[in-house]
Parts: structure tokens; sequence; C-alpha cells
């Protein structure tokens, strides 16, 4: 890949593009670990949400509102310098970006869903316990389908949120493409100035993003005409 | 078997001395009410009288604080207890339809029967089918809910209630949300089935229809059964000023 980028773009930019190409392979993979971990634990939490036993909810409520509440950047440097220098252990970097990110994204999403879940009107719920389906059976079949055409355009658009967010773990040392071109912007290297090097990430940063603001504003317009 | 076991009769529904508050606010005082197999009765009374509540304390969509409530043998009380087996008797229709909108109309029918009652997909949509032709629309088995009128729509959710094949079947005002023009329909489906032999609690103020099918009217008012008589009685000759009051209202 770095020949070709060489080829289009000479020897010095096309070096700079293939290292910064590089390092937004961490970034993708960063987004992917909160999408995936605090989309399952967002769903879970979504679920002992509208539980009806008071305690459950109300220990979902307090993670939710806990999460919410601390900002991203706190709980990187609380995860990965905070703990690791009270216990005296060491937490690498991307575990601890990959927790932070996860527990960020699993209480907006849970409070995303959860609206879209009570967005449902309360008469299915009744309609399927009449005919003697349970709370599981309910919420999966009747519930969740429905809640889907809310749920999906705040749920694209955090991801959104969430790949930007991933920029912040640069902070506790992650190799993302922010570290790494924060870097080159660093090094005073003539052609490498700040000026360059942070419109260049901030086209790469867009090309991930707008694909999926496009695909969300799809999916809305599929739903809506469904 | 003991002479009072045997001299007890066997009820579709049993209510004893029910009570229930929202907070502090009683809906419903002191309930008395048996309901005997194949039995109609038709509840009627002002809105906000309690009539609805009552009726879902039958199959546990409400709790209540207060008395005992027997359906079809089995206790309800205020934990969970019991209730998958009432539910399992006892169907519901409600004034707002309540079909699920993601569904054909052939899958409301359906779901339910495979998750609650396991049965096997050909037999569920069969048996589906076969209510869907008894309330005369199985020709819009694949439409979505939306894409029917009102009547319609609550001609499935009777058919729905059906396929699980309840013992008894409960009603709240299952007109009052139609155009005028649809609720014929409905009604000569609810006496289609009252003649049957279903059991049968309707909450409505179509007086035509409790005039035709109900064995029993039943008028509450502020949470209180008021006066419970034969139609004609009830009708013609009441015996309450509430009744009279009420009757005068929407007859
Ligand atoms: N969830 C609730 N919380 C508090 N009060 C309630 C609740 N549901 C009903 N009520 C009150 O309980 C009373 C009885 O309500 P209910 O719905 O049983 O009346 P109803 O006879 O069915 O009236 P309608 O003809 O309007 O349907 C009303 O005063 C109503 O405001
Ligand atoms: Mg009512």
């Amino acid at each position: 890949m770095t020949e070709i980028l060489q080829w289009l773009f000479g020897e010095f930019y096309g070096n700079m593009l293939s290292v910064l190409l590089n390092a937004t392979q961490w970034t993708i993979y960063l987004s992917l670990t909160a999408f995936i971990g605090g989309g399952l634990i967002g769903l879970l939490f979504t679920v002992l949400k509208i539980v009806p036993v008071r305690w459950v909810q109300w220990t979902a409520t307090t993670y939710i509102w806990l999460f919410q509440s601390i900002p991203l950047l706190m709980l990187l440097f609380l995860i990965g310098l905070g703990i690791p220098a009270f216990f005296k252990v060491d937490i690498p970097p991307w575990f601890a970006a990959g927790v932070s990110l996860t527990l960020f994204t699993s209480a907006y999403m849970s409070e995303v869903w959860r609206g879209a879940l009570q967005s449902v009107p309360q008469g299915q719920w009744e309609g399927g316990k009449a005919l003697g389906l349970t709370f599981m059976q309910i919420l999966t079949s009747i519930i969740a389908p429905q809640a889907l055409r809310v749920a999906i355009p705040p749920t694209v658009g955090f991801m959104v949120q969430v790949i930007k967010g991933t920029s912040m773990a640069y902070i506790i040392d992650y190799n993302d493409l922010m570290r790494w071109g924060k870097k080159i912007a660093n090094s005073q290297i003539d052609g490498a100035e700040p000026f360059i090097v942070y419109p260049i990430m901030a086209v790469i940063y867009f090309s991930l993003c707008f694909p999926l603001s496009r695909w969300s504003k799809a999916m809305e317009k599929r739903l809506a005409n469904s | 078997m003991s002479d009072t076991e045997a001299a007890e009769e066997k009820f579709a529904v049993e209510v004893r001395a029910m009570s229930k508050w929202y907070g502090d606010f009683r809906v419903l005082h002191d309930i008395n009410l048996t309901v005997k197999d194949g039995e109609r009765i038709v509840i009627c009374g002002p809105s906000g009288s309690g009539k609805s509540t009552l009726i879902r304390c039958l199959n546990h969509l409400e709790t209540f604080q207060q008395g005992y409530v027997s359906v079809n043998g089995h206790e309800l009380n205020e934990g969970m207890k019991n209730v998958e087996a009432v539910r399992r008797d006892v169907g519901m229709v409600f004034q707002s339809f309540n079909l699920f909108p993601n569904l054909t109309v052939l899958d409301n029918c359906v779901l339910a029967q495979r998750k609650a009652l396991k049965r096997s997909k050909l037999e569920a949509r069969e048996i589906a089918m076969n209510y869907l032709e008894r309330v005369k629309i199985p020709e819009q088995s694949d439409k979505y809910p939306t894409q029917l009128s009102g009547g319609q729509q609550q001609r499935v959710a009777i058919a729905r209630a059906l396929c699980m094949e309840p013992k008894i079947m409960l009603f709240d005002e299952p007109t009052s949300a139609l155009d005028p023009e649809m609720v014929n329909e409905v009604l000569d489906t609810m006496i289609g089935l009252a003649d049957t032999g279903m059991t049968m609690l309707c909450v409505t103020h179509e007086m035509g229809f409790a005039r035709e099918v109900a064995d029993r009217v039943i008028f509450m008012d502020g949470g209180v059964i008021v006066e419970e008589n034969k139609p004609d009685e009830f009708f013609d000759n009441p015996q309450h000023n509430r009744t009279k009051t009420f009757l005068g209202q929407i007859l």
C-alpha cells in the first residue's frame, strides 16, 4: 500500500499517509470494540432497566446515570492512569481505551434504546400479556421490532460520536490515528506542519464517519416508507 | 368429597370482597361477582366507574389489594402465581385492538400459539385461518393490521384471542373506538361467539347487544357494583336512581 501511496503522492507524503492510515486501523478496532462491547452491555442494561423488578431497574439506572455523567476523558484517565497507579497494576492502553469506550457507549446506548422501547404503546405489552406471552417473548417479538425504527437513527448517530471519541485515547498512549498524527505534526519536519497533517487527519475521520451518517439517513428513509 | 365441597358450584369467575387502590384512591370497592360457565355478562356504567379495572384484574393486567379472585379454578393474588394458567384460559379484546403492527394478520394470530402453546407452525397457521374465517376475513391474512379498517382490525383481535382457545373471553369496550358503520360487524362476531357457549364478560354500552346476548347486566358506578339483573329487568325496571340516570343518558 505504501508504494501505491508513494506513487500517487510522492515519497514524503506517501510515507506520511501510509503511517496515518496504518494508525487508522487502530482507530477502527477501538471503534468496533466500543460498538460491540458497548452494544452488548448496553442491551443488557436496556433490558434490566425495563424489567418489572424495582431493584433491578434501580441498578441499571445507577449504572447508566454514572457512566453518562462521567466525561469520556475522565474515564480514560481513571482506567488508563488512575487504577494502574492506585493498584500498582499494569493496564495496557488498548485495554483501558476499550473498556472506557465500552462503558461510555453502553450507558448512552441503553438510554437511547430504553427510550425507543418505551415509545411503543403500553397496549402492545398488554396485548402480548393477555395472550399468555412472557416478558422476554413480548420484548423480542413485539416491542423490540417496533422500537427498532425509532432506535436506528440515534444509534448510528452515536456511532459517529464514538469514532470521534476514540481520538481521545491518544492521551493514555493508545496508538491510534490521533496519536500518530500528533507525533508527525509535532515533528518539526518541513512539509509535516500541523496545518497540513491535521486537515489530512480530518479527511480520514470524515471518511470513517460520513458513510455511517449516510447509512443512517438511508435506513431512516427505508423505515419511514415501510 | 365433603358436603360443603360438593355443594360448592364451579364458577368460571369468582370475585369475593375484592378491592383495589391506586395509591390512596380506591378504584374498586368490595366487588362480589360470580360468573358460571357459559354465562354472558355485560358490564356498563359511567366513565371512570372501574369497569376496565375490574375485568383487567381477572387476567392480572391489574393487581388488587384485597379480597379473593379465582378464574377457572385458579386463584389470583398479588403475586405472579397462577397468572400463566389464568392467561391461558382467558382471552381479551381491547378497545384499541392492540394488534401487533409489525406482524401480518396471520402472524398476529400465530405468534402466541407458537410461543405460549408451542404449537407447530403448520397447526398454528391452520387454526389461525380457521378463526379468521370465522370472523370472516381470511382473505386479509397476509396484510398488516394498519391496512385494515377498524372493524376488520377488531375482528382480527377477536380471532387472535380465540386461537388460544380460551374458556373465558373479556371484552373492554370493543366497539367504542370504531366508526358507527363498523360497530355491527364486530357485534355480530361477538354474538356468533356467544352462540358457541363461550363464557363472556363484556364492558360495553351497546344496549341492543346486551339485550340480545347477556344473561345478566351489571351496572357499576364509583367502583361499586350498584345493580345487576337480567337484561329485560335491568332496562325496563331499573332499581337504583343512579342506574336510572345512567340509562336515561345513554338510551
Ligand atoms: N394507572 C392508573 N393510575 C391511577 N388511577 C387510575 C389508573 N387507571 C385508572 N385509574 C382511575 O381509576 C378509575 C377507574 O378507571 P377505569 O379505567 O377502570 O374506568 P372505566 O369504568 O373503564 O371508564 P371508561 O368508561 O372511561 O373506560 C378512574 O377514575 C381512573 O381515573
Ligand atoms: Mg374503560
